[in-house]
């Protein structure tokens, strides 16, 4: 794809001060009057624009790619133990907008063991083709017959891009598949587009968030990314059942494993507030039994948990573990919902990052509302059961 | 039992920002400290060598500098590592990146296992190490909880898998991605440190690969190219939410509705 050239004759003391200055990765140095690049070099090209041609960025030949030769949009089904996670359908959900700029089919790729009804389920996401290798050596996930599932997939089908659920699962299966295919796979995309030319666009945070990197992988196929469980919207199933359930086969002689699965527990619920995506936290304003117990049936409905303040961890109202806050946890969730929290700077340091908080509190000049995007000045005691009560009134109608 | 650990230096801070105007990374992306989570597999992988004897030794990839984290291994109970490093792997992504690193282990020699951190603070893709066993044929396991036992040439281990734990026995050789939290990782000795030695930190250029083809490596072995960087966007928004209690509620309903929460 290209490197970087030095031309040493144009390299004045000046530029190479302004360089070594230039690059944020302390890539560039000095020995004696010439200047040389580190292994440190992330390619950014920074010293290219601001070498004044003392650097230059040599384009190496690409063999061009028939992108032709590979079609469709592949959501990867997550299926464990007979369940599809629900990141499946978001993604299904994405693959159509996708598809929609290149006219591409959807496919779906499912792998396991007695998945017929998975397979069927699948049918009602607005896909084309659901690709099913049905084995007792897909029984439970082990590393290899997946992928070698995955990569016969690949082999006959050619997609041109994709999609596969950020699980434990995906997070381990995409690479190795990727590895296999020699193809290029960004992790954890946050936004995703289609370009005309089928290339794929990827966008996801680098740099603990502080940055965003959009990524393409031009010149390989296909093209892997994977997304996080609630970062697409999940669609609505449609009534009728369309498009068509092609059953797979990969040679048995690929399905042998080093790996044996001895015993499979399912998880305590744990409570990590830090893992949390959804919050809902309480504080001394809400520290009565009834509003309690309202905090943890909205949690319930909203698929979170409950946070308190340091006053309710000290009285023992709430284990030490659920409290947040400079001397508790730092928390940064999806969204945090404060009740009856004053909002102390203590407190604020260890949740001000979550990406939407909300405050409900009486006091208007509650030091909360600073840190707050959602800010409602009001009786909890009143807001919070109606807030509840809504839900479920949703939920009933689905 | 010889066991490598895979580890990487990061910068000390994620601080870093982008000029919105120019899309100029500030500077700040040095290099500076070893990775967080590969402290847990280095403990966990010196703690399966007072079990069972044998030797801890580490790998990295990136500039010379990289050299003070194999050292800081080596502080910790390493015997010695290897410092993958050359100009030709510049501006590697996960691919390169793992078939650079695959074919330094080839270099240094047969091991039972090779454990990695979950993943890297500066790059957070956690898909290396999984590429890695990929490119050298043996099984992996991810988010592995705990290295149980070792018998017979297998590996039992505990894994994390989703709504699941998992207990697995893994044929040797494997490579093993350690779950954060699971132990405590301990101090770099200062004893060590004063009378450590150059030989400690072996480099590995280009050269000394068997594969010398460079369109495998850094750039030119990238699937992935970043066609642009720009700063998020900041969630600056405020909003007053009024009206009666049942007002406030239902506009609160409508939030959690828009973020996909029910």
């Amino acid at each position: 794809m290209g490197k970087l050239v030095i031309n040493q004759n144009k390299v004045t003391p000046e530029i190479a001060e302004k360089l070594l200055k230039v690059c944020p990765f302390g890539a560039i140095s000095k020995e004696g009057e010439k200047l040389s690049i580190s292994s440190a070099c992330k390619m950014c090209k920074l010293c290219v624009r601001n070498g004044e041609g003392a650097v230059d960025f040599v384009e190496e030949k690409i063999v061009a790619l028939d992108k032709s030769l590979w079609k469709g949009i592949c959501v990867y089904a997550d299926c464990q133990g007979g369940n599809i996670h629900r990141v499946t359908y978001e993604l299904c959900g994405k693959a159509r907008e996708l598809a929609s700029v290149t006219n591409h089919p959807i496919y779906v790729l499912l792998i396991g063991h007695n998945i017929g009804d998975c397979a069927k389920k699948l049918l009602h996401y607005g896909v084309d083709k659901v690709f099913v290798y049905d084995d007792e050596a897909y029984h439970s996930f082990r590393i290899e017959p997946y992928t070698a599932a995955f990569c016969d997939f690949i082999e006959k089908v050619k997609p041109s891009s994709i999609l596969v659920g950020a699980t434990d699962l995906g997070r381990q299966l995409a690479p190795r598949v990727a590895a296999r295919c020699k193809a290029g796979l960004t992790a954890d995309c946050t936004v995703l587009e289609m370009k005309e030319n089928t290339d794929l666009v990827q966008i996801r945070p680098a740099f603990g968030g502080n940055i965003m990197a959009q990524i393409i992988s031009p010149n390989t196929r296909p093209q892997f990314c994977t997304a996080r469980y609630k970062v697409f919207t999940e669609p609505k199933p449609t009534e009728a059942a369309s498009g068509e359930i092609v059953n797979m086969e990969a040679a048995k002689d690929k399905l042998a494993s080093k790996v044996e699965v001895l015993e499979i527990h399912e998880k305590p619920r744990d409570i990590d507030i830090a893992e949390a995506d959804v919050i809902v936290a309480v504080g001394r304003g809400a520290q009565s039994e009834a509003m309690r117990a309202q905090a943890a049936e909205l949690a319930e409905l909203l698929g979170g948990v409950v946070a308190c303040t340091r006053p309710l961890a000290e009285s023992n109202i709430f284990d030490a573990k659920r409290q947040i806050g400079l001397s508790g946890r730092t928390v940064k969730p999806k969204f945090i919902i404060c009740i009856g929290i004053s909002g102390a700077v203590q407190f604020a340091a260890g949740m001000k990052s979550s990406d939407c908080i909300v405050a409900i509190n009486t006091d208007k000049n509650a030091p909360i509302f600073d840190v707050a995007h959602y800010c409602v000045v009001g009786d909890a005691a009143e807001i919070v059961p109606s807030l509840i009560a809504k839900i479920k009134e949703a939920r009933a109608d689905v | 039992m010889k066991i490598l650990v895979c580890i990487k230096q990061v910068p000390g801070s994620n601080n870093v920002e982008v000029d919105p105007v120019t899309g100029v990374l500030k500077r700040s992306g040095i290099q500076s400290k070893m990775n967080p989570y590969d402290l847990y597999g280095i403990e966990a992988a010196l703690s399966l060598t007072e079990k069972y004897g044998g030797s801890v030794e580490c790998i990295t990839m990136g500039p010379p500098q990289a050299k003070s984290i194999i050292e800081e291994a080596v502080c910790m109970g390493a015997k010695n590592g290897t410092v993958l490093s050359d100009r030709k792997f510049a501006g590697a992504d996960v691919l390169a990146t793992a078939y650079t690193i695959s074919q330094g282990i080839r270099k240094c020699g047969d091991f039972d296992i090779i454990i990695c951190g979950k993943q890297t603070t500066d790059g957070d893709t956690a898909q290396v190490g999984a590429e890695v066993a990929e490119n050298l044929n043996i099984p992996n396991v991810s988010n592995v909880i705990s290295i149980d036992e070792i018998i017979d040439g297998k590996a039992t281990v505990t894994a994390s898998l989703d709504n699941n734990t998992i207990k697995m026995s893994v044929e040797l050789p494997c490579l093993i991605s350690m779950e954060n939290d699971i132990n405590t990782p301990r101090l770099p000795s200062y004893k060590v440190k004063q009378s450590i030695t150059d030989d400690v930190v072996k480099i590995l250029t280009f050269d000394d690969f068997d594969d010398k083809n460079p369109d495998h490596y850094g750039l030119s072995g990238s699937a992935t190219q970043v066609e642009r960087i720009f700063p998020p966007e900041k969630n600056t928004e405020k909003h007053s939410v009024t009206g009666s209690s049942s007002e406030q509620a239902q506009s609160l309903y409508e939030l959690v509705s828009k973020l996909k929460m029910i």
